[in-house]
């Protein structure tokens, strides 16, 4: 089975200016989160759709999409978690609880303000996923990165050429994940910041899917304006 | 729904820029395309420069098949497979919708198939059968011009047909010169061109000969002119001298310039010129229908098949156009991955 878990649990404290998280600002005439929703809609080959939403954003969460996709749809909203760790937990959990799964069960989690996925970025992660067991899109990196742990003198200066920025889609076997999920120490848990890691950092393969410079992240209120011009142009 | 589509900014240079697309009708993944010499010439910018200013940034490509993704209406199922329709009309009028200026042409009046995803309406789609080769039916399109073109010389010739011409070994002469002798089985089928090495390769035509070598006293009753640009001029004269009266030019090659005709000839051997552009939505049912019906089709247009460029980013699509533009002969299909 392959499901898909929108990951909207944060309450985006980088925007700034503004209570609302961010996936619920609104891009063109539409809130953020309905047009990454909707690349996962038009994709027949999901059993479910998740979305992971913050506790008090949940009723709204839900009327959105049913304003959107209509009472008729394939989504279901849960509640996030306090980490992006919590927040998958919670999906998997959904999943184990209420499907049937295999070990050849997918997820394929993404950021629900990274609107601008494509379908070929969904497509590659869900056959490498199945393929692999596991899988981040990523696009080289373009510009230098520096290292430095004072934040006051550069440590190291890498070869660019083997650096990568991470985006999302980020998707696994769900059994795979959920076993190394529950063999983290705490120290480890408390060092994850991205769930590719997790596999990283118990010896497992993570494959490569290409990403697209468009398949922005809309962190900032320069985002959200850089985003609109975009759409508009 | 945002889409990501690649656009020609200006000559040699693409860009990726958002798009939103309404989650109505149809929505399609392009999987293989095919270039076109239209498309290379906005690519080349061989095209006047106030048209390339007034319809750039625009993605190109009008030839392609895709797979469903989505139908609000589930018509199509997701993952068959389509041919898709350039021509959109936009309001009906008493013209044949690829001839009604209430039409747009995708790639042309606005963007065509390079996106992540396109939308459109039920009547832009043929469904393929499940068999059918991919990269042949890429350009089913061009196909369509040429299907069309017989069907409307079927319609208006008044003299015998017991000989056709064909001028032109290019892509599309060689189609033609096919489609002509699957729907007209019993004429004979002739085809003039320039370049041996091509006429070669038309092997199902009952004669070749290279336009400077023909064998005097030759006519033929009917012809289709499938050359373009400045040398159609020489073709069509060529035509009108060896065409016997009544006969039926078929006008199919694209010329930046105005091209002369001997009118005299024209009046006195009575003559009728027949333009085609574009086509329609019977004529990729006409298309579908003849090359399921007869598969060895196939055989004869796989050989059109001279480049197959994988694209998965903007530098394989420009990569793809230079190798279309130092090629002969053939199609360039693109085996849409970005």
């Amino acid at each position: 089975m392959i499901f898909a878990a929108i990951l909207a649990g944060g309450v985006g404290s980088r925007m700034g200016g503004t209570d609302t998280p961010k996936q619920f600002l609104t891009l063109g005439d539409k809130p953020v989160i309905i047009h990454t929703i909707e690349k996962f809609v038009i994709n027949s080959k999901f059993d479910k759709i998740l979305v992971l939403s913050p506790p008090n954003f949940i009723n709204h969460t839900n009327n959105l999409i049913n304003e959107y996709f209509g009472e008729d749809n394939n989504i279901v909203v849960l509640k996030g978690g306090n980490t992006r760790n919590d927040t998958i937990i919670n999906s998997i959990n959904y999943i184990k609880e209420n499907f049937d799964i295999d070990d050849d069960s997918i997820i394929v989690t993404h950021d629900s303000v990274r609107p601008f996925v494509t379908h070929r970025i969904i497509e590659d992660n869900i056959n490498a996923a199945i393929e692999f067991g596991a899988c981040d899109t990523v696009v080289p990196a373009t510009d230098t990165i520096v290292e430095s742990v004072d934040g006051e003198i550069i440590k190291d200066i890498p070869l660019r050429d083997n650096f990568y920025q991470g985006q999302t889609p980020q998707s696994f076997k769900i059994n795979k994940l959920y076993e190394l999920i529950n063999s983290l120490s705490d120290n480890e848990t408390n060092i994850l910041t991205d769930a590719c890691k997790i596999f990283v950092l118990k010896g497992e393969d993570v494959h490569l899917v290409e990403g697209e410079i468009t398949n922005i992240k809309i962190t900032y209120p320069y985002d959200l304006k850089l985003a609109n011009t975009i759409l508009k142009e | 729904m945002i889409n990501i589509v690649y656009r020609l900014k200006s000559p040699k240079f693409f860009e990726e820029a958002i798009d939103n697309i309404e989650l109505k009708d149809v929505v399609v993944r392009p999987t293989y395309l095919s270039i076109c010499q239209a498309d290379q010439r906005y690519y080349q910018g061989s095209r006047p420069s106030d048209v390339l200013l007034e319809k750039l940034p625009m993605a190109l490509i009008h030839e392609a098949v895709g797979e469903v993704i989505f139908d609000s209406k589930n018509v199509f199922k997701p993952g068959d497979k389509v041919v898709m329709i350039p021509n959109t009309p936009f309001g009906r009028d008493e013209f044949r919708p690829n001839y009604s200026k209430l039409s747009k042409f995708r790639g042309s009046g606005f963007d065509g198939f390079t996106s992540d995803l396109v939308c459109l309406k039920h009547d832009r789609l043929v469904k393929l059968p499940s068999d059918f080769d991919l990269k042949v039916s890429s350009f089913i399109e061009l196909m369509t011009v040429a299907y069309q073109g017989i069907m409307k010389f079927n319609e208006f010739k008044k003299a015998s047909c017991n000989i056709l011409g064909v001028w032109g070994d290019g892509n599309l002469g060689y189609i033609t010169a096919l489609f002509l002798k699957e729907l007209c089985p019993d004429s004979k089928i002739i085809v003039f061109g320039k370049h041996i090495e091509n006429l070669n390769l038309f092997s199902f035509a009952d004669e070749t000969y290279l336009i400077h070598d023909v064998p005097k006293g030759l006519k033929i009753d009917h012809a289709f002119e499938c050359v373009g640009s400045a040398a159609s001029q020489s073709a069509i004269e060529q035509i009108i001298d060896l065409i016997n009266p009544q006969g039926t030019i078929n006008l199919f090659g694209v010329s930046e310039y105005p091209i002369p005709i001997n009118t005299r000839m024209v009046l006195e051997k009575g003559l009728t010129l027949q333009g085609n552009s574009r086509s329609e939505r019977e004529d990729f049912e006409g298309v579908v229908d003849i090359l399921q019906k007869d598969p060895q089709l196939f055989n004869y247009l796989s050989k059109l098949v001279t480049n197959v460029c994988e694209i998965k980013s903007l530098d394989d699509l420009k990569m793809s156009f230079d190798m279309d533009y130092i090629s002969d002969f053939g199609k360039t299909i693109l085996k849409w991955e970005i």
